[in-house]
């Protein structure tokens, strides 16, 4: 293995990315970390505004269809970038704003609440549509069925649409999951240290930018590859009992 | 006028008179003095986002096309460099990538000697030459995974029509099966390009001078926020409108198959 190493010119890579203080590996780690907790929090953010996105936009009065019909098609037709730099500085205006209403000086925002807020605004519109085209494909049968048990709306939307529609939603919320933890990388440009800032500051002081930012795409390819696993399963677990198109005449 | 009827509606009413109101306060209370003194350098860059949005379309679909049939229906020799190209290229963020071009590969180059006394090196030390390649084959990589998909979908018979007709195999693939599978490929491409247009800001962060790239600079000159990063929006919106019209008529001229059951 260290014959290896040493035949391609690795060694002083492989110190540089170490975990220990000369090497800038834990850096790497810690700013992966910081993108993971921005990613799950803005999908999650972006799922609870897409739940209600989607009720929103089927069932929703006409103004409130329309409302949610600018909101989707803005975000969606608009750069991440400048949405991000956007609502950043909408955000920490408001907060601001708010903190000197109150009687606060200004307050310094957190980086990560920054990042979910901004990056879970973005991932609302796109996981609105997703829902509500998941919530379209469960057949009407169901729903009918279930209000004609009686079932109140809340119990409706818990036990049958929900359930029902998991598997629909399922490889659009791995897809947007995927755009979730990429998307972190825009913050960088917010100045937030996540692993692409942190990459970058590991190789422009070091002047290895090829190490850095290679071991940081490997960082985010592992990231990826891992979800495509794990969103693997949860379909499969999500389609129990429906019947499946077996690929028929591969 | 026809296309207003649907727009005006009774209940929109309220929202227009909204958005109406919403515009004109943000005429009178954001501040636009800003725009004379930076239209030029607005419009080159609008220019240059236009042109590298085309460009680097045009060159990556040009690219999707073989990495879409080596996945489809080449050998696994080629069908795997491809596949594992197109995972690493959706895999990883596009800013990455871009900074790996530009810093990473910007900094090997000056240690070949061969490279810095060809004729290439003054375009290698500028930023644009990076960004196009970037975004090339991010392009490619997103629109490949497309085009496997339109190579495999084309109907086998159409195929072995050709076949039988005894058509060499590069004037099937020219005539029956690149059309066929261009044109089931067509009500995604458009989306395609939009994603590619809202890619195109991330290049300014290597100093390539497009329509986000004005917008900081006039942000960082008058620390005026708000203003040019809404104009820039509406920029976008429209510029995705427009690309969306141009699909749109595309898609209208492909006749409609009648073969599908």
């Amino acid at each position: 293995m260290e014959a290896i190493i040493d035949a391609f010119g690795l060694s002083e890579s492989l110190a540089l990315l170490s975990l220990s203080p000369p090497g800038w590996g834990s850096n790497l780690l810690r700013g992966l970390a910081n993108s993971l907790q921005i990613a799950f929090g803005a999908f999650g953010f972006g799922l609870v505004i897409g739940l209600f996105g989607a009720y929103g936009k089927l069932y929703g009065g006409p103004i409130l269809r329309d409302l949610l019909a600018v909101y989707t098609t803005v975000v969606r037709a608009v750069p991440e970038l400048v949405l991000i730099l956007i609502l950043y500085y909408v955000g920490s205006d408001l907060i601001n704003q708010l903190a000197t209403a109150m009687g606060y000086g200004r307050v310094e925002i957190n980086g990560v609440a920054a990042g979910i807020w901004v990056l879970g605004i973005v991932q609302g519109a796109y996981s609105t549509e997703v829902l509500r085209g998941a919530i379209q494909a469960v057949p009407p049968g169901q729903i009918e069925a279930a209000r004609a048990f009686g079932m109140p709306p809340l119990m409706l939307m818990r036990r049958v649409t929900i359930p029902a529609m998991t598997a629909f939603a399922a490889p659009g919320l791995a897809n947007l999951w995927l755009i979730a933890t990429k998307d972190t990388a825009l913050l960088a440009i917010v100045g937030f240290n996540e692993l692409t800032l942190e990459t970058k500051q590991a190789a422009s002081s070091t002047r290895a930018y090829f190490t850095f930012f290679l071991a940081a795409g490997g960082l985010y390819l592992i990231v990826t590859l891992f979800s495509g696993v794990v969103f693997a399963r949860v379909e499969k677990w999500a389609r129990r009992g429906q019947p499946t198109l077996k690929r028929a005449g591969r | 006028m026809t296309w207003l009827r649907p727009v005006l509606l009774p209940h929109r009413l309220l929202l227009i008179g909204l958005f109406v109101l919403l515009v004109a306060w943000c005429a009178w209370a954001l501040r636009w003095d800003w725009i004379p003194h930076y239209a030029p350098l607005a419009l080159q860059g609008l220019w240059r986002t236009v042109w590298i949005l085309v460009v680097t379309t045009v060159l990556g679909f040009l690219l999707a096309i073989p990495l879409g049939l080596a996945q489809a229906a080449g050998p696994w020799y080629l069908a795997a460099p491809a596949r594992v190209f197109c995972t690493v290229i959706r895999g990883t963020p596009l800013l990455l990538q871009i900074w790996l071009l530009y810093y990473g590969l910007g900094s090997l180059f000056p240690q070949f000697p061969w490279i810095r006394s060809s004729e290439l090196w003054p375009y290698l030390r500028q930023a644009w030459p990076y960004a196009v390649l970037a975004l090339t084959l991010s392009y490619a990589g997103y629109e490949g995974e497309v085009m496997r998909g339109a190579f495999a979908g084309v109907q086998r018979g159409q195929l072995e029509a050709a076949q039988a007709f005894g058509m060499p195999r590069f004037t099937i693939f020219r005539r029956v099966w690149l059309p066929q599978a261009v044109r089931n490929v067509l009500p995604t491409l458009g989306g395609e390009t939009i994603l590619q247009l809202k890619a195109t800001p991330l290049v300014a962060t290597i100093t390539v001078m497009e329509l986000y790239a004005v917008s900081s600079r006039v942000r960082q000159d008058t620390f005026i926020v708000y203003e040019p990063l809404l104009l820039l929006a509406l920029f976008y919106l429209v510029i995705a409108g427009i690309i969306t019209l141009i699909f749109r008529h595309f898609e209208n001229q492909v006749p409609q198959r009648r073969d599908r059951h």
